[in-house]
């Protein structure tokens, strides 16, 4: 077991590696550079970069370097702690990503649970009572919550919240604690704006699970374990909770992983939309700007989440389901 | 025979259904039978007859879209009084209590009548925690010590493996602890060891006689091994889609069959005296879906002695021919 956990860790770091190979070379894809899309973004405004201003911002920001030295420089900054400047901004791309991954992890993690609330519950009522009215009712609101893009979600809920409610539903915090320093209120202005952007965010992903945790439930409740377990005499809810449920809730422990990068990603939209201060939109402006640093340092993030996330999936399917922990299967 | 003494388990004309789309199985479809206490009755017939079904629905585990339709289940108790399982609430405390406490059931397949990521322990504790007021480590107590009496070598680590770190025999084993944890009165054990291999076969019969013998408790042992219930069974029950079409004891059976199904099914059975490299007969026909159950005689279309204008006319109710003996057939009417 020590064996493979520890090759499972070796493994996330070489995984680690490659990505940010991939990440840099991604960035480096586009024709042109930085400098590049700083001079066109300044000649739209109207003035104009001379080629010698030009080369000198090159040469400064190290761009005129072959591109494995550009890696390896990165690299070595990275491992150092130091990500590097956000060119656009010229800050360190730390503080320019600080609050907002920070603020990401919150909300996806309430989207999250939002899911989950909503989507376990709802996929055994549909499993233990199929084809029942409500699980008719459940699958067609289901259904709606699938077909509809979340940008769309987020621009009725914003037009109702602002036409019968009066009230900006936009953003993640009250104008008067957007730019305060931490504090409780702050948090308790957070809190209160958290449902929406969750619920919005949430949506697809519960219509999702639902579907998942009922097929899953359906397979199992059909096995014979069910049925034995009922002929010892437990009650029916404590069959189902403790039995198939048990068992149709692993597969989900293995999604674990995948969950928070694949809220962040599919959040960009929704972000911009609601103005969310997320690192969504941040690295949208950061690749149209060709900001390598700060792009390379999102991207990398998320796919270090992934590796970490999946590692500690891979954990708990370990725990939780016995025979991975023997090595069946 | 079985008259002397009140039957444990006394079925009369039980009916299950599964109500689907496509149409009304009728699964269990008037089958009548009494189980006599301290005796092992074999539930015989081709797959697909019913048997399973008759279990889960004495059990009142049918699942959906399957109902108990028709028909008593009646349930002799410990102080002489007659409870009809069928008109408890299936998931009641009443019945819930007879389930695993009075009637305890083993399942054909081993390989997954556990939970698999629960262990056996967890699962035999849980059944006598349910049916005893008794501690937690008294539980685990009596759980080491069912395994034990199940012939599980080393029961104070197995109580705590899962049963994929059984083998098949040990599994079935495990699983007749489970069931005979909290000292049922009847034990039903469908199919116990179709699943297992020959040698195992015979050790696990074995230990259902002996226990049997120990306990003096009621066996309710389907199978469709004719050898088997020649091997385990002092009475016998012979089905067919849904139906019993014969009852009687062993020897009867087996060496007087009436109904020409019974004779059928012990003529498709290999004997110490049948010519060797001769094909054996077997039933002409296929067993009937039970969606398009022929009219009259469920077995007429592959009956022998079939007698065109009755057989496929009216169905043949169970009557008594001499003492203790049943058979549906017109030929005896
Ligand atoms: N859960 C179920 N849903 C629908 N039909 C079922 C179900 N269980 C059993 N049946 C039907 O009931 C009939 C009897 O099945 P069963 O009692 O399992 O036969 P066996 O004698 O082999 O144990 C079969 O035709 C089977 O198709
Ligand atoms: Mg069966």
């Amino acid at each position: 077991m020590l064996a493979y956990i520890v090759r499972r860790l070796l493994l996330a770091v070489m995984t680690v590696w490659a990505i940010s190979v991939l990440s840099f070379m991604i960035i480096h894809l586009p024709p042109g550079d930085y400098v590049t899309s700083y001079i066109a973004s300044m000649s739209a405004s109207g003035s104009a970069v001379s080629e010698g201003e030009a080369q000198a911002l090159r040469q400064q920001l190290g761009l005129d370097q072959p591109i494995t030295i550009q890696y390896l420089k990165w690299m070595g900054l990275m491992l150092q702690g130091n990500f590097g400047m956000a060119m656009e901004w010229g800050r360190p791309v730390s503080d320019v990503i600080g609050d907002r991954l920070t603020l990401t992890m919150v909300i996806s993690v309430a989207a999250i649970i939002f899911t989950w609330g909503i989507a376990l519950p709802i996929g055994i009522y549909s499993a233990v009572y199929p084809y029942s009215f409500l699980d008719y009712v459940f699958t067609f609101i289901g259904f709606i919550g699938l077909a509809i893009p979340g940008f769309l979600l987020a621009l009725v809920v914003m037009y109702v919240g602002f036409a019968w409610f009066g009230a900006n539903v936009g953003g993640l915090f009250s104008p008067d604690f957007a730019e305060a320093p931490w504090s409780l209120e702050k948090i308790w202005d957070l809190t209160k704006h958290l449902p929406i952007p969750a619920i919005v965010l949430g949506v697809a992903g519960t219509a999702q699970l639902i579907r998942i945790m009922r097929s899953n439930l359906l397979d199992e409740l059909r096995k014979p374990y069910v049925m034995t377990a009922r002929a010892r005499g437990l009650s029916e809810y404590r069959v189902v909770m403790r039995y198939p449920v048990r068992v149709a809730l692993n597969p989900f422990v293995s999604t674990i992983g995948y969950l928070l990068p694949y809220v962040v990603s599919g959040s960009i939209i929704v972000s911009l939309v609601l103005s969310l201060p997320t690192v969504g939109p941040l690295l949208l402006k950061a690749l149209i700007a060709q900001d390598m640093f700060l792009a390379g340092t999102i991207i990398l993030l998320l796919g270090v989440m992934t590796v970490i996330g999946t590692f500690i999936s891979d954990l708990l399917l370990m725990w939780v389901d016995p025979r991975i922990r023997f090595g069946r299967e | 025979m079985q008259t002397s003494t009140k039957p444990l388990l006394s079925v009369r004309n039980l009916r299950t259904s599964f109500f689907q789309d496509e149409g009304t199985t009728k699964a269990v479809d008037g089958a009548s039978f009494d189980v006599s206490p301290g005796k092992t009755l074999g539930i015989v017939g081709e797959s697909g007859c019913g048997k399973s079904v008759t279990a889960q629905s004495i059990l009142r585990i049918v699942d959906r879209p399957g109902r108990i339709v028709g028909g008593e289940i009646l349930l002799t108790r410990e102080d002489g009084s007659q409870t009809d399982l069928v008109k408890l609430e299936a998931s009641g405390a009443e019945m819930r209590s007879i389930r695993g406490g009075d009637i305890g059931l083993v399942f054909q397949e081993p390989m997954t009548s556990f939970s698999p990521v629960h262990t056996i322990g967890a699962q035999l504790v849980e059944a006598v925690l349910l049916h005893n007021e008794v501690t937690p480590k008294e539980a685990r107590r009596r759980g080491i010590e069912a395994l034990r009496s199940v012939g599980i070598p080393k029961p104070e680590r197995r109580i705590d493996e899962y049963s994929f770190e059984l083998s098949g025999g040990l599994r079935q084993r495990a699983m007749i602890a489970v069931a005979l944890s909290c000292d049922p009165r009847l034990l039903i054990a469908d199919e116990p060891t179709t699943a297992l291999d020959v040698t195992t076969q015979a050790q696990i019969l074995d230990l259902l006689r002996k226990i049997q013998q120990e306990r003096g408790m009621a066996v309710m042992l389907i199978t469709h091994n004719l050898g088997v219930i020649a091997e385990m069974a002092d009475d016998v029950v012979v089905m067919y889609l849904g139906r019993v079409v014969e009852q009687g004891s062993v020897d009867d059976i087996f060496h007087d069959p009436k109904h020409p199904y019974t004779k059928a099914l012990l003529q498709s059975i290999p004997s110490i005296d049948s010519a060797p490299r001769v094909k054996l007969p077997t039933i002409s026909g296929s067993i009937p879906h039970p969606f398009n159950r022929p009219p009259g005689c469920p077995f007429h279309p592959r009956c022998a002695a079939f007698i065109p204008g009755r057989c496929d006319a009216a169905e043949p109710a169970l009557k008594a021919v001499g003492d203790g003996r049943q058979v549906s057939c017109f030929l005896y009417e």
